[in-house]
Order: structure tokens, then C-alpha cells, then sequence
């Protein structure tokens, strides 16, 4: 998994219909300190994320993993916000 | 996912036949903030009959199988939506009926 953080939204009307109603959200990968990595991504939110948040984005088939994306044509999925990031007994993130 | 904008379409005769019916699209990748082309190119399967100069939603490896215009095809990119709106920070980046 990535770290990302919420930058945006994208709305999408014509879609494939293996697509299930979740909302796709635009993500910056980015360190645990927040700090961007130029690097853009669309994921699907399975878990009410909002904008400026810190989120673990699961990629590739295991994006499929999850009750909304079972079989959908899905490769990134926002999987969990992150509260607290702990680093070598430091925290370097805390919600 | 990856946002892209469609620039082409890519024609084939001599292919694996099941990849008959489906529709090739050349795509370019777009770097959100600007919606600028990347000049990152890649070939993708059509699942909902984009056209030429939109903003497409794209999938790539194994999800590019689970559409119904892609299922068991061999293809590991496809397109899953036709964008309207991305918005950063609350701005408009992109709006489809003002592209």
C-alpha cells in the first residue's frame, strides 16, 4: 500500500457498468510526513475519506478486496485513513 | 486509476481473436493539477464508448478484464468512465462541457 493524501474529486456520469456507486477521489502520493510526491492517482473511496486527508491506497488485484469492489473493474482503493503514523518511535503523523 | 485524454484510435486486423468487436484507443496520461498530456502514451480497450479529445478514467492490469466490453479478453488496460468533472482543493481543474 501508499501513502496518499486527498487532494480532489472526480465525477464521472458514463461509466462502465461493473463500476459500483463509490466516489472516485483524486490522491497525490505523498510520505507519512505529508509531503507531496508530484505523483497522481485516482482512487476508489470505500471509506469516507475527505480532502487534505492522510490515506493508505491499496493497488492492483487487491483492490478488489473489499465488500464494494468484489469483482469490479477497480485497481486503487482508498482502504483506511490514517490517524497516527509512528516511525522508528517517533511520530512524524498525527491526524 | 489514472486520468487520460483520448487522442486516437489504434485499428487492428491481425489479432487475437477475442479481441474481435472491441474498440482500441490511443491515450495520453494527464497530470491532474495542470491537465496537461504527459507525453506518456499507452493503447487501451474501450468499455464505454469514449471519443476522440475526452477526459477518460482508466484502469490498468487485472481490472482491465472485468468490464463486460473486456471480460476474458487479453488486456490489461481499459477505459471505465468518461469524466465530467475533477476538481483540487475545491477549483475546477477540468469541466467537461467547458473542455
Amino acid at each position: 500500500m501508499i501513502f496518499a493524501r486527498v487532494v480532489g474529486t472526480v465525477v464521472l456520469t458514463q461509466r462502465a457498468d461493473a463500476v459500483p456507486g463509490a466516489r472516485f477521489l483524486l490522491a497525490e502520493a505523498c510520505t507519512p510526513r505529508l509531503e507531496g510526491r508530484k505523483d497522481y492517482l485516482v482512487a476508489l473511496d470505500v471509506v469516507g475519506a475527505g480532502e487534505g486527508e492522510l490515506v493508505m491506497i491499496a493497488q492492483g488485484p487487491s483492490a478488489r478486496n473489499t465488500a464494494l469492489t468484489d469483482r469490479r473493474s477497480i485497481d486503487a482503493v482508498i482502504c483506511g485513513i490514517v490517524d497516527l503514523v509512528d516511525e522508528g518511535g517517533e511520530v512524524v503523523f498525527r491526524k | 486509476m489514472f486520468l487520460a485524454r483520448v487522442i486516437g484510435t489504434v485499428v487492428s486486423t491481425r489479432k487475437e481473436p477475442r479481441t474481435e468487436g472491441v474498440r482500441f484507443l490511443l491515450l495520453e496520461k494527464l497530470d491532474p493539477p495542470t491537465m496537461a498530456g504527459k507525453k506518456d502514451y499507452l493503447v487501451a480497450m474501450d468499455a464505454v464508448d469514449a471519443g476522440v479529445d475526452e477526459v477518460v478514467l482508466c484502469v490498468a492490469g487485472s481490472a482491465a478484464r472485468l468490464t463486460a466490453a473486456t471480460d476474458g479478453k487479453p488486456t490489461d488496460a481499459a477505459i471505465i468512465g468518461i469524466v465530467d468533472d475533477v476538481d483540487i482543493g475545491g477549483q475546477a481543474v477540468f469541466r467537461k462541457d467547458r473542455a
